[in-house]
């Protein structure tokens, strides 16, 4: 069982007590639990189990405007003790910091409305391995597939976040995931892998096994004797793996740190067009069941809906407090980063979207770390399928994707099919005019 | 070394019962025990931007049979949690048997001093160093908008206990040094990046005034890269420079030939043992016994001595990478290379450092026989899909080649290749093997470890480089 509320409370306060006892002017206390069970299956054999019981505490001392912090795993009293004073000792020698404090008393959130983010159900371990093995007989029905991998682990944890100002909140979540990964093989011994998953706050909310065993199977098949095409530039169409991390990118570009330390390419863009008219991107804190779904900040601060791209325009940066008084602005909520991200979903149906040019380049997967936010230069791999007419005509491999987010966001199509599959979701996207590089 | 039976109602002799009791049936199996501190300074935009210290302390419990593996952890150290692990560990492998493997090779050899270099450094004097590294990396001009400069110190202890009471312990001290420069000049930004580091006191790294050197280098490559142009587009002669974009050879080749994905037939290499995967003078090995290094290792995670693993010996695929589970189940021994990030993870066969060893040819013959190419020096990340062998890797400074003669700087673009084929494509290998300065860190399976990487400069004769210009 994971430990409740009282304990974290009661540990929590401790370490705000004894730092203020020890000469903390402030002080901030996250205490944590999780556990979590996973079981790995592999060719219908169990492959692993994993059982994994973690508490953590980690604190911040403040004298006036100096800062420093501590973490520890090991929640001993003894231990605990001499973490505190070492911070505070550490503390009094940090050099001072004006932008150093709490958040505003008046921007702590109060009262929670129930978004239903904890499931007390629990899946015993040979559960698990039934939707595993059926998930992996449907994956196996595909008779080019020759591996198939899949995971099941059931999370659950609470937290509470406790501060000198008298915070004390927090609360339960869980999560429940399983995961399918195939490998196919040609007649050339030339082999492909791809996947599917399945990740939700509810156990009955999950897909069934034969759903995403299936999925993965038709996916890694279709990647199957890929070729390598000409360099070219060519519209591209992220698929809603991929195009979801255009606003992950948006993320840490908005990031009031990013933009108070003059380290993005969005910096001085607020208020500009920086997306075509067609765009909206919100971030929502408090869809029941969410993903990203928060009641507060990583500082206690509450946290709203924000529309942060309206009609193409940027409206908000993501703020917290340190940053936020660098930018003479009050903390939005965003410390810790979004909650629930997405786009609107577009007006064009996925279909059309493909038939929209002749030729397009279809991606499923990009590797590399290839996103430059301090230039907007954006360089990966890519695998995917060659589109003509609106038809999937043949995969290709080992290329890169290549262009700069300051055009790409202007020159974005989306369609229709918006799902919140995961905390940040994107419909899939058409780009205009990036460039591929090939044979 | 730090007691683990200390301040804990678990002595060593009831662990030691549990542990014999859980792994009596099983063919190998171990208590892993971990008591790490940590700290990290950091310096951004003029100030002391955090200072972090932590402690972690938590055991793992692994059993394993044929080729299931059960594992439990925790951070509460106490007979109650153990015992709940151990129930846990088997009512997984029930009524699977096996027969437990007690042998272990022995080492005496320690490839790091015993030291804490949080403790051997006072916070002070590593604050006053922030300052003057900021002081001084923006003395350089106007242009310099941002410095980021940051310490990072780890002293971890380890316990194996094995069946029967067997135990084996390792100490590992592990620094790095990092400096992050941003320039802007007329409208344009650009970053550079430079680190250092390895199982060394901070001084020894840092002494002589060494930490300029990194502060410079990282100056030189956003300076670099002020003047660079769009990146070409397409397929072309590469000049790989030495040490760090080694690289290339840990996402290429060196996950392709670890264990776990040959025992499991998903990797590309799976099938070509003792076949040529490399063009004749390609010589790689993964060698976790160099001292102080960042990758190496006196015992690896399950306390098998590390050693010089052979890989590719003139082309010709010789060794994998292994760890006792997957070693077993191949019928061979194993190499040194269980590796886990914490007791929070199960142990994998990982690289330590992975080397391409000198050939005959100097970098400025392989530069003299590009008509048309690219000279990459510097990397970012890189990463690789095992099952099809494409990998990625991007580059942070480079410059175009053309008519044998080193041209302008190009932008930071992504070079993809086939890992099985790649190293067919080697057609010059260098004599001027260098090893990387000790800043990487591989991620496998969300756990992230150390790790080095070595080489000299080499010519690959076709790779696809990312850019833009077509």
């Amino acid at each position: 069982m994971v430990k409740d509320q009282d304990y974290l409370k009661k540990t929590a306060s401790f370490c705000i007590d004894l730092a203020k006892k020890l000469g903390a002017t402030d002080a901030t206390a996250a205490v944590m639990h999780s556990i979590s069970e996973t079981v790995n299956f592999r060719n219908k054999k169990l492959d692993e189990s994993d059982r994994s019981d973690s508490l953590g505490v980690g604190l911040t001392t403040y004298i006036g405007t100096k800062k420093s912090s501590i973490s520890s795993s090991n929640l001993n009293e003894d231990n605990i003790k001499t973490l505190i004073e070492r911070c505070i000792e550490t503390t009094k020698i940090t050099p001072e910091d004006e932008l150093n404090s709490l958040p505003d008393k008046d921007l702590l959130a109060t009262k929670i409305n129930d978004l239903n983010l904890y499931d007390d159900d629990h899946i015993e371990n040979n559960e698990k391995i039934e939707y595993l093995k059926e998930a992996e007989e449907a994956a196996l029905e595909k008779k080019e597939i020759i591996n198939t991998e899949t995971g099941f682990t059931e999370s659950k944890s609470n937290f509470i976040l406790a501060s000198s100002d008298g915070f004390l909140n927090g609360y339960k979540s869980s999560s429940f995931s399983a995961s399918c990964v195939a490998v196919a093989k040609n007649a050339n011994n030339n082999m492909e892998r791809d996947y599917e998953f399945t990740s939700t706050r509810h156990l009955h909310d999950m897909l069934r096994p034969n759903q995403i065993g299936s999925l993965a199977a038709k996916k890694t098949v279709q990647k199957l004797n890929p070729q390598k095409i000409e360099s070219e530039k060519i519209c591209i169409i992220f698929d809603r793996r991929i195009s979801k991390g255009i606003l992950s990118v948006l993320a840490s570009a908005i990031s009031a740190s990013s933009i108070a330390r003059g380290t993005s390419f969005l910096k001085d863009k607020i208020n500009e067009e920086i997306f075509s008219s067609s765009i909206n991107i919100y971030d929502k804190p408090n869809i029941v069941k969410g993903l990203g779904s928060r009641y507060f900040d990583d500082e206690g601060v509450k946290t709203k809906e924000l529309k942060l791209v309206d009609q193409g325009v940027l409206k908000h940066y993501l703020v917290d407090t340190y940053y936020g008084k660098k930018l003479k602005s009050k903390s939005n909520g965003r410390s810790g980063g979004t909650s629930n991200l997405y786009f609107e979903k577009g007006s064009i149906s996925y279909k059309n979207l493909l038939k929209l040019n002749q030729r397009t380049l279809y991606i499923t997967e990009t590797i590399g770390h290839g996103s430059n936010l301090v230039t907007g230069d954006y360089s990966v791999g890519a695998t995917g399928f060659m589109v003509e007419n609106g038809v999937f005509k043949y995969p290709v491999s080992e290329i890169t994707i290549a262009g700069n987010f300051n055009d790409m966001f202007k020159n974005i199509t989306l369609a229709d099919d918006l799902e919140f599959k995961y905390s940040t979701n994107a419909p899939t996207m058409l780009i205009e005019g990036m460039v591929v590089a090939g044979k | 070394m730090s007691d683990f039976f200390n301040k804990t109602d678990l002595s060593r002799n009831d662990a030691e019962k549990i542990i014999s009791e859980t792994l009596n049936n099983c063919d190998d199996g171990e208590l892993y025990l971990e008591n790490s501190k940590s700290e990290s300074i950091v310096l951004d935009d003029d100030k002391i931007k955090s200072s972090t210290y932590s402690s972690d302390l938590g055991y793992g419990l692994r059993a394993v049979t044929g080729e299931v593996v059960a594992y439990s952890h925790s951070n509460e150290i106490s007979r109650n949690s153990l015992k709940q692990s151990a129930d846990n560990l088997s009512s997984t492998l029930k009524s699977r048997k096996g027969v437990y493997n007690h042998e272990i090779p022995k080492t005496n050899e320690k490839f790091y001093k015993n030291i804490n270099p949080i403790e051997e450094k006072s916070l002070q004097s590593k604050l006053e160093l922030l300052k003057e590294v900021n002081t001084y990396t923006r003395a350089k001009g106007g242009i310099v908008q941002q410095v980021t400069a940051s310490f990072s110190g780890e002293h971890k202890s380890i316990e194996i206990i094995r069946s029967g009471g067997e135990v084996l312990t390792d100490v590992r001290p592990l620094i790095r040094f990092n400096v992050s420069v941003m320039l802007e000049k007329n409208g344009k930004k650009e970053t550079g990046v430079y680190g250092i580091g390895g199982r060394q006191s901070y001084d020894e790294y840092l002494k002589d005034d060494n930490w300029k050197k990194v502060c410079d280098e990282a100056f030189r490559i956003a300076s670099i890269n002020l003047e660079s142009k769009p990146a070409p587009a397409g397929e072309m002669k590469v000049v790989l420079g030495p040490g760090w974009p080694a690289i290339l050879i840990h996402e290429a080749i060196g996950h392709g030939l670890e264990g776990d994905f040959n025992r499991k037939k998903t990797s590309a290499f799976h099938n070509l043992m003792g076949q040529r995967v490399a063009s004749e003078g390609v010589t790689i090995v993964d060698d976790g016994t160099l001292h102080n290094r960042r990758g190496s290792l006196t015992i690896d995670d399950e306390g098998t001595p590390t050693e010089k693993t052979v890989l590719i010996e003139n082309g010709i695929l010789k060794n994998f990478m292994q760890d006792r589970l997957n070693a077993r189940l191949m019928n061979t021994r194993s190499t040194g290379s269980g590796r886990r990030e914490s007791y929070r993870h199960v142990v994998l066969p990982r690289m330590r450092n992975t080397m391409m060893l000198n050939g005959k040819y100097s970098q400025e013959e392989m530069i003299k026989s590009v008509d048309k190419g690219i000279f990459a020096v510097s990397f970012g990340g890189g990463q690789v899909d095992i099952t099809s062998g494409k990998f990625v890797f991007n580059c942070t400074e480079a410059y175009e080649i053309i008519n044998g003669k080193i041209g302008v700087p190009i932008k930071g673009a992504t070079l993809i290749g086939d890992g099985p084929s790649i190293l067919k494509e080697v057609s010059l290998v260098g004599n001027n093997m260098m090893l990387d300065p000790g800043i990487g860190t591989c991620g496998k399976a969300g756990q992230g470890v150390p790790v080095g990487v070595a080489q000299p400069s080499i010519l690959i004769d076709k790779m696809t480089v990312g850019g833009t210009q077509l």
